[in-house]
């Protein structure tokens, strides 16, 4: 499998990347190396097999709903690029 | 006061600390002396936490005035940079988190605290853990302490290179392919990957989440004993944290060798193994067998897929972790965005380096309609395969045993011109990432000067097995205890 400088773009977007159009192809150049090692997957047979997502086997814990800690708003918005009144600032969405 | 504390062993340390032979403040003087001489020119550190780490030190001096000290009070340590330290710089090698000051300590970080250690500061390691020379931080790679023209590692490099620069006598590191054991391996320290579930992931930046595990570095069995003590346990604030209570390894350690039966896999001795370290690690299964193991041949039919299969899931579960950089909430946020997705797209562009972008980009790819099938779902398939592979292993030896790495330590700089070509050396450590089982790199010989090590592979929760199987070699044998010369 190999992919183009437009495959790159449009992967790009989707992951919000902003790449510079002289990168992508060598982004597409690079990628494909990878997805040409990966593509050995295909060689396996697994009919029948049940795909593992997690490596052990457990059952997902239930905990209380209660509350255990507060959220210190003011320390955590601190760290934002911008912050105002409790909120975070975002270019402006809707005109 | 010796000028060699940073030779001795933690429980050596320990003793000197309760014998009042030098104080917890002295001992951290002397590490960030050592620090202040040498990583100008080693690069393991990215944040050095002076003050901190002497407060640190005043209170374990107060608790050994009180008599409430433990085993690992006032020794120093250094945590990867990718674990959460309150009011401390926590960067993860990205300039995405160049000026994050983390609000919160990982619970690794927290019951470490508890437990009377004393923090130095924060090790340099490859961006958001992705990479395996150290090359991909964005604040320049750490050096191999044995060749500082080589790589230490990664992507926990800054980690293994302290320990073995003698900047600290232990480090914490995260191992998702092999991140602890292949730096431990190239600086000549052992260095062990828990089984997942057994160190709480709560407040380590997640790259892969089914895959990551804390882990840690020293330079014997013995010492690692005495750290994961301290930092393995349920955390209720991880989902997937294991309810499994936590044995005493010191105590572990003790358990005989003789009548212990050791699988030696032909796959790990295939082509792609550089002679001299094959023969290193051939030569330790030898030592093995007169210690009265029992070696026996067997085979992981399906572990020649592990690193296609590892590089299908952790760039997919990284795609979805690294999501949550957006520019808002914390981190890099680009100049005067036009929108609100130039916002996003931009403060990504900026502050992710190149590789943590490609990984992205496959795990956007790999989980795209159409595509999903033919790679996410056909790796989570092969990746059950792999873990039967070693279920089937278990169930008639003890351990494995294998090389760490294809080679030695490389030369910084000379696999950077395609990906795949540095993937490709995570062959023999990705596989316990994805059967969750717990694997230890340990030092078995010298190579043209540098080190190399060998790998123990265990069942899930067979942590004390393997330090007691590396500890029986590290009463025989002596290759742990050759130190660089910057550490001598």
């Amino acid at each position: 499998m190999s992919l183009d400088a437009d495959q790159v773009r449009r992967v790009a977007e989707l992951a919000r990347l902003a790449v510079d159009d002289a990168e992508l192809p060598v982004y597409a150049q690079e990628l494909s190396s990878i997805l040409n090692m990966v593509d050995q997957l295909q060689s396996a047979n697994t009919e029948g097999v049940e795909p593992m997502a997690h490596p052990l086997n457990m059952v997902q814990r239930l905990r209380a709903d209660a509350v255990t800690e507060k959220p210190d708003r003011e320390a955590f918005q601190a760290l934002a690029p911008q912050a105002e009144g409790g909120h975070y600032l975002v270019p402006r969405v809707i005109e | 006061m010796t000028n060699a504390l940073h030779t001795l062993s933690v429980s050596e340390l320990a003793q000197g600390l309760r014998d009042k032979s030098y104080s917890a403040v002295e001992l951290a003087e002397h590490f960030l002396a050592r620090i202040k001489a040498h990583d100008g020119h080693i690069n393991a550190l990215i944040t050095c936490t002076e003050n901190e780490a002497l407060d640190d030190a005043r209170r374990a001096d107060a608790a050994l005035a009180a008599g409430t000290a433990g085993a690992l009070t006032g020794i120093p340590l250094v945590h990867k940079d990718i674990f959460l330290t309150e009011g401390v710089r926590t960067t993860c090698a990205s300039r995405m988190l160049d000026n994050f000051v983390a609000p919160f300590d990982a619970t690794v970080v927290a019951k470490l605290k508890q437990a009377g250690v004393v923090s130095l500061g924060k090790a340099n390691m490859d961006e958001f853990a992705m990479g395996s020379s150290n090359e991909t931080s964005y604040y320049g790679a750490s050096r191999n302490p044995w060749d500082a023209e080589r790589i230490a590692g990664g992507s926990s490099g800054g980690s293994a290179a302290a320990v073995a620069a003698g900047f600290a006598p232990l480090a914490t590191g995260t191992d998702t392919g092999g991140s602890v054991r292949q730096p431990a391996a190239l600086t000549g320290l052992t260095g062990l990957k828990p089984t997942y579930g057994r160190c709480s992931r709560w407040g380590i930046v997640a790259f892969a989440s089914s895959l990551d595990q804390a882990g840690g570095f020293a330079r014997s069995a013995e010492d690692l004993a005495l750290m994961l003590g301290a930092m393995a346990g349920f955390d209720p604030k991880d989902s997937t944290s294991a309810q499994q209570d936590v044995p005493d390894y010191l105590a572990e350690l003790a358990q005989p060798l003789a009548g212990i039966k050791i699988g030696r896999p032909r796959e790990f001795f295939a082509a792609g193994l550089d002679a001299a370290t094959g023969a290193a690690v051939d030569a330790a299964i030898e030592q093995y067998r007169q210690l009265g193991a029992e070696i026996v041949d067997i085979s992981l039919p399906n572990v020649g897929l592990s690193v296609p299969t590892y590089y299908v899931v952790a760039p997919a579960e990284a795609s979805s972790n690294l999501a949550r950089f957006d520019g808002v909430r914390y981190g890099h946020r680009a100049d005067s965005p036009a929108d609100l997705k130039d916002l996003y797209s931009r403060s990504r562009g900026e502050g992710f380096g190149r590789e943590v972008q490609r990984r992205i980009m496959i795990g956007a790819y790999v989980l795209s309609h159409g595509y999903y099938d033919a790679y996410y779902l056909q790796a989570q398939k092969v990746r059950q395969l792999i873990a039967a592979d070693f279920e089937r292993a278990f169930a008639d030896v003890d351990l494995i045993i294998g090389p760490t790495t294809p080679t030695p330590a490389y030369k910084l700089g000379e696999k950077n011109n395609d990906p795949v070509t540095m993937y490709l050396d995570d062959i023999y450590t990705v596989s316990a990432n994805l059967a969750g089982l717990p694997a230890l790199s340990a030092p078995c010989g010298m190579v043209e000067g540098l080190p190399v090590g060998m790998q123990l592979i265990g069942p899930q929760f067979a942590e004390g097995r393997l330090l007691a199987a590396t500890h029986a070699y590290q009463q025989a044998t002596d290759w742990h205890l050759q130190r660089a010369e910057v550490a001598q």
